[in-house]
């Protein structure tokens, strides 16, 4: 009887997001829907209009005169130190003193009575500028001589020359891949509530509360005890609100201290897709060379990324970058350089997968032009090169890889889709077929675990265990729809074997878990469960102990199972034991700790073991393709992916669905277009334009690995899933390069560029038609 | 005479009175700052995203139909007479979930929540429309709505799943729709509306008349329609459109019928009154259709508004060119028509006075003999603003084209026929020798532009193709398809 008695909600079901209620009847609270305090104010942002300009002088006249405003803030107005930058570089000023650097870049703010007089007083700015040349691009940059925001790395294994001298082929190329815009549905906003002393609580979106504090301090000039950063959720993140938010609380917090009453900050949707990072665009030059069989022998890529005008999280995003450059793929000999670039635009940020796509799409190229120099199939070539489980297993970076599954899971996905019969067919179909082309390709990810900033891998968790047995649930990590606190909470639930609905989520908050990293690099509930597990270990242990003593029984016959505490023959509900526990003075609350073991890193080298372990998965999708306009429609995508032992399957699978459809978007339509003048001219959904319902794939079969365990001791042995399943839409790039390919009987690479949007797939036809 | 001024309408269960509605004033600040009902969303503020989806229920000729759309560009001046639904009303009296909502719950639709209500309030507006949809229908449906995490996967599976939770009879927007209709029709008083601030004032005239009045007394006033356009004049550029006319709620100027051998649409019908005429007897234009923007934003905007701004790419002006569409424009009581292509004389720049409207758009009907297409080029297939439009009409006899009228949207600074590529068609044998001369005179029509939308040679080049794609879709010696098949 007792082994079929279970809780609700433990570790490995299908959990719920617990705010789904709250999300389809609009009463889950987003930052915006706080109810003010009394006496509130507005701040909006004034920004440049010029690329690249020395800073002359603001004159405010005309908006001090607008009934409503109560003041302007300028870098003059910064009480501590003028600097958001993230990685303490002293590169990104919350407003600049002398010096324009990107079209849209926030120069002051205006604080007024309503966020609309605020907005459109800001706009009564006259700012005097004398004109500087500009660079937008990392080609334009290296040309003009700008330097890197942040040191370059190198990845260097083997013996790159002699191999490539030695190799019967070699191919060089050029590949341009476009940046992307986060288009969370909910902006940047932060709303400050001034409090006695120094204080200042910040209520906000962002990724990173611990960041957004220590900014705030820093700005203001006052110690981090000082300042609360709190976040229920976030409408959206993707790595936009990481290191983004820090301005807006900055501003914020400045404005509410300087005037003692609560400010609000909501940029509008053009103004905070202008005004914040993207997804870095690359330039990437690769020259791979390789046997008659398409075997690789050696590799040499130069990676130049678009970085901005000032460094954020460029470093660790381009190292990410050469760190996928590889994806599956076994290089013997290799050597990789990431050229950080300066520009005239807008700080590029982190973006789910943080440069990792752009080093997976390389590879993928790579892979792309031996297949078509050696007239076979992709497939084939990729399988070719796969990693080796005991051979032919050390990455670029020198770590060794110990957890491949991908024979088994490509081989599995390439029967499921029946590729094979598939893409026979569609090269039949495309022989018959004068307009309409099609194309079928399977691509496979894996991807590194670890934030590469060895520290980063810490976590904090804060559990309270009240006298009624209700479970008070805080951990360091922030929700933004991906569902870590339903996973946190089955795990705390599975622990302490109680319902899940004993237990309480509640916001992120620096007052309860301080010093924690960014809910990013796909590691929320990798480290945030383990914290959280941690201290319920330690409130168990000490239950144990109790009970142990006050039944006299040894401590193995203490054992928590489904909402009851059995102790030796007794048996008590949960919340009776709870009781006792409290009565006899038994501290029933902990705060754990976690942090990743195994890892380090010495980026000097180029050597060590970023990561702890790895994901992976592959997707197969085929495309068709009109070659009189570019038009394109998927037609079906079969995807399996390796979460290890997952969680809370259909809220992985969720993930695994969206990361697909995001990484799709970034290939196909979305577009970042900036006029020669340096301004984004695709700054909302009116021009920047995500995937739709109806973009999706015609047939969409997604799966995971459900076999698959982690073989390190991760949190149940599941693994990340935030970023990997990302680089899976690089099987619908690779599909409409294929169907391109065969308007020239599949004899060349259509090195098409990314975003493949209809004018490339069309110009990339009419190229190879052509024969040019 | 006296005017009302104040804006009444019914918001969820409550009848509402604004005073002093300035023009500029939106209903998605109206919900969430003055009445606190923060359940819809900004996303985008320019009907794009779909994150402040409402309900807004009219009282019309047909009775009393509610249709999604984008609270962020609807002006509160405009909801008078109207029932405003949020999704704060959509539990009902007895606080049980509703099955949109409880079918997205159990289909996990929802990750981050923050563009969940507006999905919730579009499918909501599809189940009682179409209680057992197709994929294809709620793909149409959702339009007009964004989501960034789910990739759409779970909200469709969802979205079909609805009617297993239960029927629309039962939802209480139906079961009190007969007190509704009363409470509406007791709203309806016959009286101008004006109201607001001078500078920013809101105007509801009481009849087509009373407009031509009051455009004849406010000559430089903003005519506001759909406000698909003029919404972002407001949220995007912060321009002032006082005083504003609303047109939206003048049920005559709303008339979709066929006349004999034309349709006649009036310039207050929007997209979606069109859609059942224009499907019926101009069935090349059925799928274009649904390719105007999202479902929201085609419940709100005109065509008339989509011809009276003006701009080079309007969905409607090409098609509507080609298929020699005419409009009649009225100033006072006086009433003029022009051929629609005269209309557009320079970029910003129409054929049109101040104090005059657009009042109707004929459309011939199309003969045995002759031949109609419509094609849209755009970067996303659904909800995007064309690179290229193309409407494309001729008559065919005994193998010689002739009448051919070709327009292009995208292609030059107005909606513009494509003269040279016409000449060398008309007279010429339906081959393709015929078309490729054809597309090779388009050069000679139009220098495009190159935006962020599309590039120079990308537009032209297609609009080469699309002519050879009208020559092989309608050629009998065609057998294989020429053109990507979506539903």
């Amino acid at each position: 009887m007792k082994d079929i008695v279970s809780i609700m909600g433990s570790a490995h079901t299908n959990v719920k997001h617990d705010s789904a209620i709250k999300h389809v009847t609009g009463q889950a609270d987003y930052t915006d829907d706080i109810t003010l305090p009394e006496g509130a104010l507005h701040a909006y942002l004034g920004v440049s209009n010029i690329a690249h300009a020395k800073l002359l002088d603001i004159d405010f006249s005309e908006v001090l005169s607008t009934p409503g405003v109560v003041g302007v803030l300028t870098a003059d107005d910064v009480p501590g130190v003028n600097d958001i930058s993230p990685t303490h570089l002293n590169d990104e000023p919350v407003f600049p003193t002398d010096a324009i650097q990107f079209h849209g870049q926030p120069l002051f703010a205006v604080v007024a009575e309503t966020r609309d007089i605020a907005r459109r007083a800001a706009e009564l700015a006259k700012i005097d500028y004398e004109t500087l040349p500009h660079a937008l691009d990392p080609i334009a940059a290296q040309e003009a001589g700008y330097p890197h925001v942040t040191p370059p790395l190198k990845l260097e294994r083997g013996n790159v020359a002699p191999a490539q001298a030695a190799a019967p082929n070699r191919i060089k190329g050029r590949m341009s891949v476009g940046g992307q815009d986060h288009m969370y549905l909910e902006g940047h906003i932060a709303f400050a509530v001034p409090g006695e002393d120094d204080d200042v609580v910040v209520h906000c979106s962002t990724q990173h509360p611990s960041e957004a504090q220590h900014m705030v301090a820093h700005v203001l000039g006052v110690p981090s005890n000082a300042v609360v950063v709190n976040v229920r959720r976030m409408g959206g993140g993707f790595g936009g609100k990481e290191s983004q938010m820090n301005l807006f609380c900055a501003v914020a917090a400045m404005a509410a201290k300087k005037w003692n009453r609560a400010v609000k900050i909501r940029p509008d949707r053009d103004q905070d897709m202008t005004a914040t990072g993207k997804r870095h665009d690359f330039v990437i030059d690769y020259d791979v060379a390789f046997d008659d069989n398409g075997r690789i022998q050696a590799v040499e890529g130069s990676f130049a990324a678009r970085c901005g005008f000032s460094a954020d999280l460029s470093g660790p995003v381009t190292d990410r970058a050469l760190f996928h450059a590889d994806n599956a793929y076994f290089y013997p000999n290799v050597r990789l350089n990431s050229h950080p670039m300066k520009t005239n635009t807008v700080s590029n940020t982190a973006f789910r997968g943080f440069g990792g796509p752009q080093g997976v799409i390389a590879a993928e190229r790579m892979i792309e032009e031996i297949a078509y120099a050696t007239g076979q199939d992709p497939l084939d070539v990729r399988k070719a090169n796969f990693y080796g489980t005991e051979d032919r297993n050390i990455t670029p970076y020198h770590q060794e890889v110990e957890d491949s599954i991908l024979d088994r899971l490509v081989g599995e996905l390439e029967e499921t889709s029946e590729y094979r019969q598939r893409r026979q067919d569609i090269i039949a179909f495309n022989k018959t077929s004068p307009i309409l082309k099609k194309g079928i390709t399977l691509t496979p990810v894996k991807f590194g675990i670890s934030f590469t900033a060895t520290w980063y891998n810490q976590a904090g968790a804060l559990v309270h265990v009240y006298n009624d047995g209700s479970i008070h649930l805080n951990h360091g990590g922030t929700e933004m729809g991906q569902g870590l606190n339903t996973k946190v909470a089955q795990v705390v639930a599975e622990a302490f074997q109680v319902d899940f609905n004993r237990i309480k989520i509640t916001k992120t908050t620096t007052e309860k878990v301080p010093n924690t990293s960014a809910t990013a690099a796909s590691s929320g509930t990798d480290l945030n469960g383990m914290a959280a597990l941690n201290a319920v270990e330690q409130i168990k242990s000490r239950l144990v102990e109790f009970a142990a003593e006050k039944w006299n029984v040894a401590p193995a016959d203490v054992v928590f199972h489904a909402n009851q505490v059995h102790i030796g023959e007794e048996i008590l509900p949960f919340d009776a034991f709870i009781k006792q526990a409290y009565l006899a003075r038994v501290q029933l609350s902990a705060a754990g700790f976690y942090k990743t073991p195994k890892i380090y890193w010495d980026r000097a080298k180029g050597q060590g073991r970023p990561f702890y372990y790895y994901a992976y998965g592959a997707s197969c999708s085929e495309v068709t393709i009109d070659t009189l306009t570019g038009e394109y429609r998927v037609d079906r995508t079969d995807v399996l992916h390796d979460v290890g032992r997952s969680l809370n399957p259909v809220l992985d699978k969720g993930q695994v669905e969206g990361a697909f459809i995001q990484g799709m978007g970034w290939l196909t339509t979305e577009e970042l277009w900036w006029d020669d003048a340096g301004r984004l001219r695709t700054h909302a959904p009116s021009t920047y334009k995500i995937p739709l319902a109806s973009d999706r794939p015609r047939i969409f079969n997604v799966n995971l690995a459900d076999w698959s365990e982690n073989r390190e001791l991760t949190i149940k042995r599941s693994k990340a899933v935030g970023e990997p399943p990302f680089m899976l839409g690089i099987s619908v790039f690779e599909a409409l390069s294929m169907a391109v390919a065969s308007v020239a009987d599949y004899r060349e690479c259509p090195r098409l560029d990314a975003p493949a949007t209809p004018e490339r797939v069309l110009m990339a036809v009419s190229r190879l038609q052509e024969g040019r | 005479m006296t005017y009302r001024t104040d804006i009444q309408f019914v918001l969820n269960g409550r009848d509402v009175s604004v005073p002093n509605v300035s023009a500029d004033q939106t209903l998605l600040d109206f919900l969430r700052l003055e009445r606190r009902l923060t359940g819809t969303k900004e996303g985008c503020a320019e009907g794009d995203c779909g994150a402040c989806t409402v309900l807004v229920g009219r009282l019309g000729d047909a009775g009393l139909t509610y249709v999604p759309v984008n609270a962020c560009i609807r002006f509160l001046a405009s909801v008078d007479g109207c029932h405003v639904v949020t999704v704060e009303h959509l539990s009902g009296p007895d606080g049980r979930l509703h099955p949109v909502q409880q079918a997205m719950i159990d289909h996990h639709g929802s990750q981050c929540g923050f563009c969940t209500p507006g999905f919730v309030m579009a499918l909501y507006a599809l189940w009682m429309q179409t209680p057992e949809p197709s994929e294809a229908q709620v793909e149409t449906a959702l339009q007009g709505n964004l989501c960034r995490c789910t990739g759409y996967e779970p909200i469709i599976r969802a979205a079909v799943a609805v009617s297993r939770y239960g029927t629309p009879a039962s939802d209480h927007l139906n079961t009190e729709r007969d007190a509704m209709t009363a409470r509406l029709a007791a709203l309806k008083d016959g009286r101008r509306v004006v109201s607001g601030p001078k500078d920013s004032l809101s105007i509801l005239p009481s009849s087509v008349d009373d407009l031509a009045e009051c455009l004849q007394a406010y000559p430089n006033a903003t005519i506001v329609a759909g406000a698909t356009d003029v919404g972002l004049w407001v949220t995007k550029f912060l321009r002032n459109i006082g005083p504003a006319i609303f047109t939206g709620h003048l049920e005559d100027l709303k008339t979709v019928k066929r006349q004999g051998s034309l349709l006649l649409i009036g310039a207050g019908a929007s997209y979606t009154d069109c859609q059942d005429l224009l499907s019926e007897h101009l069935p090349h234009l059925s799928s274009y259709w649904d390719r105007i923007a999202g479902w929201q934003v085609r419940n709100m905007g005109t065509v008339g508004g989509n011809i009276a701004n003006g701009s080079p790419i309007g969905d409607t002006p090409p098609v509507l060119i080609a298929l020699g569409a005419e409009i009649t424009l009225r100033r006072g009581t006086e009433c003029r028509t022009l051929p629609l292509n005269e209309f557009f004389i320079d970029y910003g720049k129409q054929d049109r006075q101040p104090d005059e409207f657009v009042a109707s758009i004929q459309v011939p009907l199309p003969g045995p003999n002759d031949l109609d297409a419509a094609y849209k080029i755009s970067k996303r297939r659904d909800e995007d603003i064309s690179s290229v439009a193309v409407g494309i009409h001729m008559t065919i006899e005994e193998g010689t084209i002739s009448n051919a009228r070709i327009a292009f949207g995208g292609m030059a600074a107005t909606p513009k026929r494509a003269s040279a590529a016409e000449a060398a068609l008309n007279g010429r044998p339906w081959s393709r020798e015929s078309f490729e001369a054809a597309a090779l005179a388009l050069p000679q029509d139009f220098s495009p532009l190159t935006d962020w939308r599309a590039s120079s040679d990308y537009r032209m080049l297609t609009a080469q193709n699309l002519l050879r794609r009208f020559f092989l879709e309608n050629d009998a010696q065609t057998d294989t398809p020429v053109q990507l098949a979506y539903a």
